[in-house]
């Protein structure tokens, strides 16, 4: 393994780490903050356990989390020091709100999880508040970044040299409102979907279990409706990439050649030596459409850039339609989740709207669907930008830290994370065995009315 | 003053305050593998209420050091993540154990064995963190890590396998501890446990004195230009006189037991060690090659940097301030 292919393995590898903690890192406090709403709202005692249920999972989650942020930041420079020397002036604005994002975050979540007895129990929902809003704000502010890397903008290159740098300009790239929008929903969705799969696992286990319902329709709300919306941020992604980054969109697709009135592959395997993606359906104009909103549009293929330009087709061609793939079948299931809800409601039996087995074990089989959709889309974005780090601009082997051996440190890495990542999982899984049984919902309630 | 020194001005500030406060958190995972005694127990309890809420908040000072250090002076930041690859690697790996295996601590069984198990990772990863933060800042004081035409020219080695990074590593590692053992005479309204902290703070205390010593004669050959700026500049004997007085302070009143003021003394002790590295080695960023002034950003970049952070600091500070109020409150 070369030093390059090293050093970008254990980059993706961190992200790909990472990412799964940032989401649930916005996502989760945003749930936690419904059910203690609720809570507030109806003095209904089993919304408070499920804020302090899901808060338990959370602050572990969100520990690792903070740990594995932290080693990416330094990962920017420990392996791309070429990019951070060239572009740390230009896209480190971001990094900084970021920080200040991170830190309110921290700060909040300390007080949220260690507060229930020591603030007002308003003061305390202000704080999950406070949680999900920045946790939003750190991943829209790192997002940014990244955005600029695709779509670089706010300065002039002068013999290689960037210069009348204008970090606003950097940060207000064509690329951060569709990326920002595309990761933030996903957050919400993929997490949603994965707390909705693990409640409705265990109703199917113990079907009248109140915890586990409230859980469950709080779950698949946040998760359902941002699956529903994530389309249409998708489209607009499409089009910004078509438009700032045409070979990574035509990579996207598997289209080497250059057609107008292009067709919309689904499935396909793209063989790179002959320059062909094969059996793939094809969808006739639809490509045109998406990217240009019209039938008979141009679109570039592969084959009009030189081959050190291109990325690695067959892996982002793939990546891209599992991650649209997920992407639809969550739509789909939100679809029906939202016509079962309205149909039970106009029955005046809503509260039955989750009594459906079968809609329960779909439920279960979609859980990991959005991370999936998270961890392939991330593929697409940046093995689609290769050979570049900032694209047209630097290519990842100029920005590559000298240190050789960099095997070494991706192993070790790699290592630690696949422990961290046993443990955590062990954790949560105790977590959620020992939620409240269906039956000690009701003794309790009885208590209480007693 | 010249908008790069007010920035350099600001990443030093943000690091003596992770010193002061995730530093404690370090020094308070040391305590836990050295809690012996029929209060062990409580001892390492005390700690982890210490910590828990606030330890993930302390650790943000650090990103922001690094943010504020990539953002404002990148090739400064991209020699130093090139020279000393290796150990902020291993940096790196402690800072995710400690975290995770405190956290994990925490959520898992309360069986004994399991508690053990998480305590030992905790706390040996508590003490190898600081270790090598302070031998990462001490290569960077050290002048040896040499630069030409932007490239490191001194190799992945030399510049932090030797005596004097190492000396500051203990250094650090020694000042952590101290400044957990006196915070953690306030945390607990129990005399027993008090008097073992204050038993442990002066131990630390003697500690860092005997370090400090040896640093300062390793900086002779480890550190030339650092140890003249400390022992020669006409600033030096007043922040020389101050340290001092605040390091007896803090013995003084650690051993009236006044621990409230111990705790300023022994805080004020440690931002002047810092400051006194930072006057020491300015102008120089990464001594020799690299000053505050050749490592700077763009003016456009430094000055959006500065609202930044003036402005994130107007919406940290309270937050902060409630924080500690809340969990704290008992001993502010």
């Amino acid at each position: 393994m070369s030093d390059l292919l090293a050093a970008r393995s254990q980059m993706a590898m961190s992200l790909a780490f990472h990412i799964i903690f940032a989401a649930i890192g916005i996502a989760m406090p945003f749930l936690m903050m419904i059910a203690e709403w609720k809570w507030l709202r109806t003095k209904d005692e089993i919304y408070l356990t499920l804020a302090k249920r899901w808060a338990k999972g959370t602050a572990i989650l969100f520990a690792v989390g903070a740990v594995s942020g932290t080693v990416l930041s330094f990962e920017l420079g420990l392996l791309w020091p070429g990019f951070m020397g060239y572009a740390g002036s230009i896209i480190g604005m971001p990094f900084s709100l970021e920080g200040f994002a991170f830190f309110t975050e921290a700060i909040f979540l300390g007080i949220y999880l260690y507060g229930w007895k020591r603030v007002p129990p308003r003061a305390h929902l202000f704080a999950g508040a406070m949680v999900a809003l920045s946790g939003a704000l750190s991943g829209i502010f790192v997002v940014i970044a990244n955005a600029w890397m695709n779509a670089p903008t706010g300065f002039r290159l002068v013999d290689g040299k960037p210069v009348d740098i204008d970090p606003i300009a950097a940060m207000m790239n064509s690329a951060a409102l569709p990326q920002t929008l595309h990761m933030t929903l996903a957050a919400y969705a993929a997490t949603g979907f994965v707390v909705a799969g693990i409640h409705a696992f265990m109703l199917l286990r113990d079907p009248d279990n109140r915890f586990h319902k409230a859980a469950l329709a709080i779950a698949l709300a946040v998760g359902g409706i941002t699956a529903i919306l994530q389309p249409l941020s998708g489209d607009l992604l499409a089009k910004s990439v078509a438009k700032t980054q045409p070979v990574k969109l035509a990579a996207f697709e598997g289209q080497f050649e250059t057609e107008s009135g292009a067709a919309f592959r689904i499935g396909g395997i793209p063989d790179e030596t002959a320059g062909v993606t094969r059996y793939a359906i094809e969808v006739p104009y639809l490509l045109s459409i998406l990217a240009y909103g019209d039938p008979n549009a141009t679109v570039k293929g592969l084959n009009e850039f030189p081959a050190d330009e291109r990325p690695p087709v067959a892996i982002v061609h793939i990546s891209f339609q599992i991650m649209v793939a997920c992407g639809v079948a969550m739509m789909v299931i939100a679809l029906w989740g939202a016509l079962r809800y309205l149909w039970r409601r106009r029955a005046q039996r809503k509260e039955t709207w989750l009594d459906s087995r079968r809609f329960l074990r779909v439920l279960v089989a979609a859980a990991p669907l959005g991370f999936i959709a998270i961890e392939t889309g991330w593929v697409v974005t940046e093995v689609g930008r290769q050979p570049w780090i900032i694209y047209g601009v630097m290519r990842t082997s100029e920005a590559v830290t000298p240190m050789p051996g960099l095997i070494v440190p991706f192993i070790t890495f790699t290592l630690l994370y696949i422990l961290l990542a046993f443990v955590t999982v062990w954790l949560l899984l105790r977590q959620v065995a020992a939620s409240p049984q269906g039956s000690e919902v009701d003794q309790k309630e009885a208590q209480l009315a007693a | 003053m010249q908008l790069e020194t007010i920035i350099a001005g600001v990443m030093i500030a943000s690091l003596v305050l992770y010193a002061l406060l995730g530093g404690a958190d370090y020094g308070g995972g040391v305590w836990d593998l050295f809690a012996f005694g029929k209060r062990a127990q409580r001892q390492r309890k005390l700690i982890a209420e210490a910590i828990g809420p606030v330890w993930e908040a302390n650790h943000v000072w650090l990103i922001l050091v690094v943010v504020i250090l990539f953002t404002g002076f990148p090739p400064a930041f991209a020699v130093i993540a090139t020279a000393l690859h290796i150990p902020i690697t291993l940096l790196l790996i402690g800072i995710v154990l400690r975290g995770t295996a405190f956290t994990f601590r925490t959520y898992d069984v309360q069986r004994d064995d399991v508690q053990r198990r998480w305590s030992l990772l905790f706390s040996i990863a508590s003490i190898i963190t600081p270790v090598l933060l302070g031998v990462t800042l001490g290569a960077i004081a050290g002048g040896k890590i040499r630069v030409a035409e932007g490239l490191v020219t001194s190799g992945f080695f030399d510049s932090w396998l030797a005596p004097f990074p190492f000396a500051v590593g203990f250094f650090a590692l020694a000042l952590f501890a101290f400044l957990a053992a006196v915070y953690l005479t306030m945390e607990t309204p129990e005399r027993e446990l008090q008097e073992d902290f204050r038993r442990r703070a002066l131990v630390a205390g003697a500690a860092v004195g005997v370090l400090a010593l040896i640093v300062f004669l390793l900086a002779g050959t480890g550190a030339p230009t650092v140890r003249a700026g400390i022992s020669r500049s006409w600033w030096a004997l007043g922040l020389h006189a101050f340290t001092a007085v605040f390091a007896m302070g803090a013995f003084y009143t650690l051993w009236t037991r006044r621990y409230r003021l111990a705790r300023v003394c022994a805080a004020a002790q440690v931002t002047m060690i810092l400051l006194g590295w930072a006057f020491a080695q300015f102008p120089s960023l990464v001594e020799p090659d690299i000053t505050i002034a050749s490592a700077a950003a763009p003016r456009i970049t430094l000055q959006l940097l500065l609202i930044a952070l003036v402005a994130g600091a107007i919406l940290l500070f309270p937050s902060y301030y409630y924080l500690f109020r809340i969990f704290k409150s008992e001993t502010v």
